[in-house]
């Protein structure tokens, strides 16, 4: 196994958050220059994400879900994965969309993030994308400073765009969360 | 996680095993019901753990257990007499010996200055040996003795001829041995002549490849010593037959008295160690253990692969109960047919659960064999006199309870050692014997397990628990209580009985936390005395926690598991029984007491559910710190035997839930934390830390992305 992730290309578009934020996707640092890249690319509103293909555990239709008290508004709830109870995000109102109005025909591709396992509920998924890690394109700097977090390149399919997704930073499913307790962020955000 | 570290953490898994031998062993020692094996299985276990350590070179660990191993061969040859003072320094090695595998297991520190001393004791001892073969077990023969009464008279740095006679079974290849080594190590040591004996080896048809036939006689000329000889095969004594002895006949031989000493030496060795070897082989035989082909009546699995395993079942269970509902559907000419086979499939799914359940209990030894040391070092501190008598270390619980059982039962002991057991004076003027008895038993119990932890000790002051009580108002001044009463305070938060604050118990960290834990488990811990005779404190728990007994209940639409334990009744109260503070906060009647109320629905915020207590149903619930609730739900679905599973596993803990369980239609119901929601429920009545607390949504969580941040991009930018 390559290891040589120092060179990794797809950390250079967006190197505010290399290193840390890291941790969990190894998939992404095993692969060194030249070698391809596969991601699954799914539509949500329309538009089309990848994830890397490493993290996909299981790819399924949308089912009913438990709801959890007070949970955040991107999260759906809780589902029964063979016995693992696995969240599920609802990655339209993530992205600021409103909630997606789940239908058998909508799916949830489960993911590993971290040492977690979470399901993102998505329109449809479309296919595996193969690109070599120079296609991958950074992301441009833009007024806005929330998308370009949880991005981790662009790259292109059948000319459309493809978003490649860093999902850690998406979910905050690490530690950040952890210490994170309410009087702290509090303070964090009035500085 | 390459190989080497699995074959590491195994190493570890079998270290705690073989300490624990070594524990019961010695024990044996020190109680005077040891048989003659009982020394040779100390040796083995200390010897097993040298060996591995030697090849993940835990250096440390290494010396120290070479020390310990080499007084342990004495003693069993009989070289070093074993006294009781010496037993207890063999108890001491042993603690440091599990205190050098546990830095070893962590990766921490080894507690190198103990370690050293205690090494250069056992040192000592062993320098005592008594080399004379007078009055002795043949087996004294065996370590080449001659050989080194004839290597004592031999000046040092003078080269000997040794004739090692190396005959491999076959254990020895499927260890991994490799003899062509051994021979290119003794290369190392001096000049070497290998002479091999084909004699055993049979016609090719006959030959099992698998097998060993050849044996090798090495004449070495080495100016090294004989320990030096010995240590190239210190791998492989248990599986060869090997015989070294100094070839007296050699040019540059010593005095010629010696070769009278050795000639008759040589041959009790050889002799001896044939006869060690088949022992050994006996033994491991009895083990049910060893390399392949001895008989296998356990294996070592992951928790992680049963875990798997019952949640299969566990799904299995979903899918049936799933299938029996579409059945009704079938038309009736096939449905009995369908039926029957359902019916079978439930039957087999019920006991490949219950076989599931099995494989994950275990004897509750494992925590018991802990226990003597600590019994050891808290008496060694106190300087009082105790020892611990231990029964039905069979019994069995699940996993999950065996981890949790083992801190309460320390506390327990400590505590009766402090405040029980009195000082070995106070002891022989009350007329008891010095030593006091700690008795440590389980058993099995109307399916649950019950753990007592009594003492002989002065038992519990009944006027000094009371005045102290009152001191600490936890009494009201003129309460008379029972004696059970008055027992049971000692368990209140912030109660010491003991004068002083000692490091052993009473450090703050008291009974009342010992209880909350049990509770917390759903388990419950109690105590009686009787004075000058005794406490006794007994321990009732469940035999698993991977399931438990849960009530099904359903507010605003969505359903919840509230812990059996935590249940007292549920009621539906009447209009008049609902009364209205000024705070706004509701309070229900029960039978004279006023209980405070908490909507399930309002606190997590479910929109559509019964606002009227006297429309839905209140379960009154009770827990350890905060008392009794009124819990209002809309309905009860019923009670049931639930698995808990861990919700944070993969997500953040969610306040007022403590797990969830996935119900018969294969969806998530959380249980409830009733503690928490009482918390909760307290908080929300000052709101701006409380709406903080009780949302843990995106929005906090990205400021805290964002001030984590900052600083990383300052570096960018």
């Amino acid at each position: 196994m390559d290891l040589s992730s120092t060179t990794d290309p797809t950390d250079r578009p967006a190197p505010t958050t290399a290193g840390d934020g890291e941790s969990g996707s190894g998939a992404t640092e095993r692969q060194s220059v030249g070698e391809p890249l596969q991601f699954v690319t799914f539509t949500v509103a329309e538009e089309a994400y990848a994830v890397d293909i490493m993290q996909v555990r299981e790819i399924k239709a949308w089912s009913e879900v438990t709801r959890l008290p007070n949970q955040p508004e991107h999260m759906r709830g809780v589902l029964n994965l063979r016995g693992v109870i696995v969240p599920i995000f609802d990655l339209r109102c993530r992205f600021g969309s409103g909630l997606t109005d789940a239908t058998a025909t909508h799916v949830v591709v489960i993911v590993a993030v971290a040492d977690r396992v979470v399901g993102i509920l998505v329109d449809a998924v479309s296919d595996i994308l193969t690109v070599s890690a120079e296609q991958i394109r950074p992301v441009p700097e833009m007024e806005t400073r929330g998308d370009k977090d949880f991005l981790k390149g662009l790259a292109t399919s059948d000319d459309r765009m493809v978003a490649i997704l860093r999902l850690d930073a998406l979910f905050d499913l690490n530690e950040l969360a952890a210490d994170g307790t309410p009087e702290s962020a509090g303070t964090a955000a009035e500085q | 996680m390459d190989d080497l570290s699995r074959f590491r953490d195994t190493y570890l898994a079998e270290c705690e095993e073989l300490l624990r031998d070594l524990e019961t062993h010695l024990s044996a020692l020190h109680d005077g019901t040891a048989d003659s094996e009982c020394l040779n299985s100390i040796f083995r276990a200390v010897h097993s753990i040298k060996a591995g350590a030697g090849m993940f070179k835990f250096t440390e660990l290494v010396d120290f257990s070479h020390e310990f191993e080499a007084l342990l061969d004495n003693m069993r040859d009989g070289r070093v007499e074993v006294t009781a003072e010496r037993v207890d320094l063999l108890f001491k090695a042993s603690d440091v010996l599990a205190d050098l595998v546990g830095a070893a297991a962590e990766g921490s520190e080894p507690p190198a200055a103990a370690a050293n001393m205690l090494a250069k004791d056992l040192a000592a001892i062993t320098s005592t040996a008594k080399t004379a073969p007078e009055a002795n077990t043949p087996d004294q023969a065996t370590r080449g003795d001659a050989g080194t009464s004839a290597e004592q008279s031999r000046q040092p740095g003078e080269t000997v001829c040794y004739r090692i006679d190396f005959y491999p079974a076959a254990e020895l290849f499927r260890h991994a041995n490799e003899p062509l080594l051994l021979i290119r190590e003794l290369k190392t040591l001096g000049e070497v002549e290998v002479e091999v004996d084909l004699s055993r080896l049979p016609d090719l048809q006959q030959i099992e490849p698998e097998n060993a036939y050849l044996g090798w006689t090495i004449t070495l000329r080495s100016d090294c010593g004989q320990d030096a000889v010995r240590e190239v095969f210190e791998f492989v004594e248990d599986d060869c037959r090997l015989d070294i002895h100094i070839d007296a006949n050699d040019a540059g031989s010593p005095a010629p008295s010696e070769e009278t000493d050795a000639s008759p030496g040589r041959r009790n060795g050889a002799e001896g160690s044939d006869r060690k070897q088949a022992d050994r082989a006996a033994e491991e035989g009895q083990a049910a253990k060893g390399g392949p082909g001895a008989r296998i009546s356990s294996i070592r699995v992951d928790l992680d692969r049963v875990d798997r395993l019952v949640n299969m079942v566990g799904e299995l269970v979903i899918t049936q109960s799933m299938l029996s509902q579409q059945a009704d559907d079938l038309p009736s000419d096939r449905l009995i047919q369908f039926t029957r086979g359902l019916e079978e499939l439930a039957t087999h799914t019920r006991e490949l659960q219950e076989s599931v359940m099995a494989i994950r209990m275990q004897p509750v030894k494992s925590v018991f064999a802990r226990m003597p040391r600590l019994v050891r070092e808290v008496t060694d501190k106190l300087g009082k006199r105790a020892r611990l008598v231990t029964i039905g270390e069979e019994t069995e619980v699940d996993k999950t309870v065996i981890e949790e059982i083992s801190d309460p039962i320390t506390h327990m002991i400590r505590n009766s050692l402090d405040h029980g057991l009195e000082p070995p004076e106070e002891r022989e003027a009350a007329g008891k014997p010095a030593d006091g008895t700690i008795t440590l038993s389980a058993e099995h119990r109307g399916g649950r397990i019950v753990i007592n932890i009594r003492d002989d000790g002065r038992g519990i002051d009944h006027s000094a628990v009371l005045a102290r009580a009152r001191e600490r108002g936890l009494v009201a001044p003129g309460a008379e209580l029972a004696p059970d009463e008055i027992e049971d305070l000692l368990f209140e938060p912030g109660f010491s009985t003991a004068a002083t604050v000692t490091d052993i118990s009473g450090r703050g960290v008291g009974l009342d936390v010992v209880r909350r834990n049990i509770q917390g488990l759903g388990g419950r811990v109690s105590v009686s005395s009787s004075p000058g005779s005794g406490t006794c404190f007994t321990m009732t728990l469940p035999l698993t926690l991977a399931v438990m007994d849960g009530m099904i209940v359903v507010a605003g639409g969505e359903k919840f598991v509230i812990p059996t334990t935590n249940i007292i009744e549920s009621m539906r109260p009447g209009r008049d029984q609902v009364n209205r503070l000024p705070s706004g906060d509701e309070l229900v009647e029960v039978r004279g007491d006023y209980l405070p109320l908490l909507y399930i629905a309002r606190a997590f915020s479910i929109d559509g559910a019964v606002d009227d207590p006297s429309h839905g149903l209140v379960v009154l619930a009770e827990t350890e710190r905060k008392g009794r609730v009124g819990l209002v739900v809309d309905e009860l679905l019923g009670q049931q035997q639930v698995v808990i599973k861990s919700l944070e596993d993969n997500y953040d803990p969610v306040p007022g839930i403590s797990a969830a369980t996935i119900l018969g239609n294969g969806l998530v119901a959380p249980i409830l934390d009733i503690e928490g929601l009482q918390s909760m429920s307290q908080i929300s009545t000052s709101p701006p830390p409380g709406l903080a607390a009780a949302i843990p949504g995106g929005v906090r969580r990205t400021d805290a992305i964002a001030s984590i941040e900052q600083p990383e991009r300052n570096q960018w930018t």
